[in-house]
């Protein structure tokens, strides 16, 4: 269970969340510079809130006037729009770079099918692939929730559709929070347990 | 043929190669990443040796660094070290008219890959140290060598500042570039040529090397499939 209720105050407007996500896959969408990005990072640890509390497990991650829990604690995955995959490594060094188990890291190269580029280069591979990579970096940290930045936006149609069933796949193996970005409202629809709409730093809950 | 000119050169370009490379690794480091008031002012001022005559930066030093100097009066007290006319001056001389090569490849270098890869690093638990070790520093690192190797080559062909801050001590401050000059005003063109043509080669040497290891290394992380 992730819940928060946080503000901060940006340039052009002021982010409020108020969001509860059980085990499900709860999706964020809205207009560019809504604040989409901002809440994960908010959540991650990246930044941090001005005001608020989030909570993770019945651990409090950020409260008001307290000293924040620091991103590397926090234990959330997090899955950026461009994968952010460590080019000077090879796809198996970038998966166990801070991996947990190496059973559950077998058991995810195989739920994806990445086995034959485990020694690639992430500039050898394609943008399919490299989503994968990303999706299995994050979760060999066996993290208890996971954010996804719009994770299938530079992909083919069909690229995106093979990814997006690996993604409920493993959410029905792992049952833990996600959250997603996405502007894709047909992506929202297949993947979201729940679609929650953000404008002007505002999230609306339908 | 007296070789101390060689030898000073390399110990004097050496010691202020190390201690460029720290400070201004550090420093690029840091202003490359946050937004401060007086970021530009700063980086202009770290940037000004690189345009200045070497003479400027030697009275600066001289004006500094003097017996009389608000810093050397306090090192000639604390420590008893006098920075004017030894080798001392020499390195202070090579320090501050390099440090612009290596803070400027320092900084370019950080900025040159996406800031999410170690963001990405952060999240997966990895601490602050752990993700400048293995992934700020390896992805900088064509870079920052490209920076340690123009500013050892720098430092070793100083010339100006270190005239007026260590002056040309036979023995004790005459660098190459300082023997070359001493040796043209005395006559004693053999000893100018010899000196010359090794620094020439030097210079070319790493140039070249340089040209060719970053080319190499550029290739191996954007050769896109």
């Amino acid at each position: 269970m992730l819940s928060l209720k946080i503000k901060k105050i940006l340039k052009a407007y002021t982010l409020h969340a108020v969001l509860n996500v059980s085990e499900e896959i709860t999706v964020l969408t809205g207009p560019s510079g809504a604040g989409k990005t901002t809440t994960l990072n908010c959540i991650s640890g990246l930044i941090h809130p001005d005001s608020g509390e989030i909570v993770l497990n019945d651990r409090v991650l950020f409260q008001e006037k307290e000293k924040p829990i620091p991103v590397q604690k926090r234990n959330i995955g997090y899955v950026f729009q461009d994968y952010a995959l460590f080019p000077h490594m090879t796809i198996r060094g970038n998966i166990n770079y801070r991996m947990k188990d190496i059973k559950l890291v077998n058991t995810l190269v195989n739920v994806v099918g990445i086995e034959h580029i485990l020694e690639s280069y992430p500039a050898e591979i394609s943008g399919g692939e490299k989503q994968r990579v990303a999706l299995v970096r994050a979760l060999a940290t066996k993290p208890e929730a996971l954010l996804l930045d719009e994770p299938f936006s530079s992909l083919d149609d069909e690229t995106k559709e093979e990814c997006q069933q690996e993604l409920l796949r493993l959410h029905a193996m792992w049952k833990i929070p996600i959250i997603m970005v996405t502007h894709d409202l047909k992506e929202a629809e297949r993947l979201g347990d729940r679609i929650l709409r953000i404008e002007q730093g505002k999230i609306i809950d339908n | 043929m007296d070789y101390t000119p060689l030898f000073l050169s390399l110990k004097i370009a050496s010691i202020a190669t190390a201690i460029v490379v720290i400070i201004g690794i550090f420093l690029a480091r840091i202003i490359s990443r946050y937004r401060f008031p007086g970021k530009r002012i700063l980086e202009s001022l770290l940037m000004l040796p690189l345009v200045l005559p070497p003479t400027v930066v030697g009275f600066g030093l001289l004006y500094l660094f003097g017996k009389n100097g608000p810093f050397g009066s306090l090192l000639l007290d604390l420590f008893g070290i006098q920075i004017v006319f030894t080798w001392f001056g020499a390195v202070l001389a090579a320090i501050v008219v390099s440090f612009p090569l290596m803070y400027q490849s320092a900084a370019a270098s950080f900025q040159n890959y996406d800031v999410n890869i170690e963001n990405a690093a952060l999240t997966m638990g990895a601490s602050k140290w752990t993700v400048f070790w293995t992934i700020t520093f390896p992805l900088a690192w064509p870079g920052l060598l490209a920076g340690l190797v123009l500013t050892f080559a720098r430092a070793l062909g100083e010339f100006g500042a270190t005239l007026m801050i260590a002056g040309y001590i036979p023995n004790q401050t005459e660098t190459i570039p300082l023997a070359i000059y001493f040796a043209v005003d005395s006559g004693n063109m053999d000893a100018a040529v010899f000196w010359v043509i090794s620094i020439v080669a030097v210079g070319f040497t790493a140039i070249l090397w340089l040209n060719w290891w970053s080319g190499r290394n550029i290739l191996r992380f954007t050769s896109d499939k």
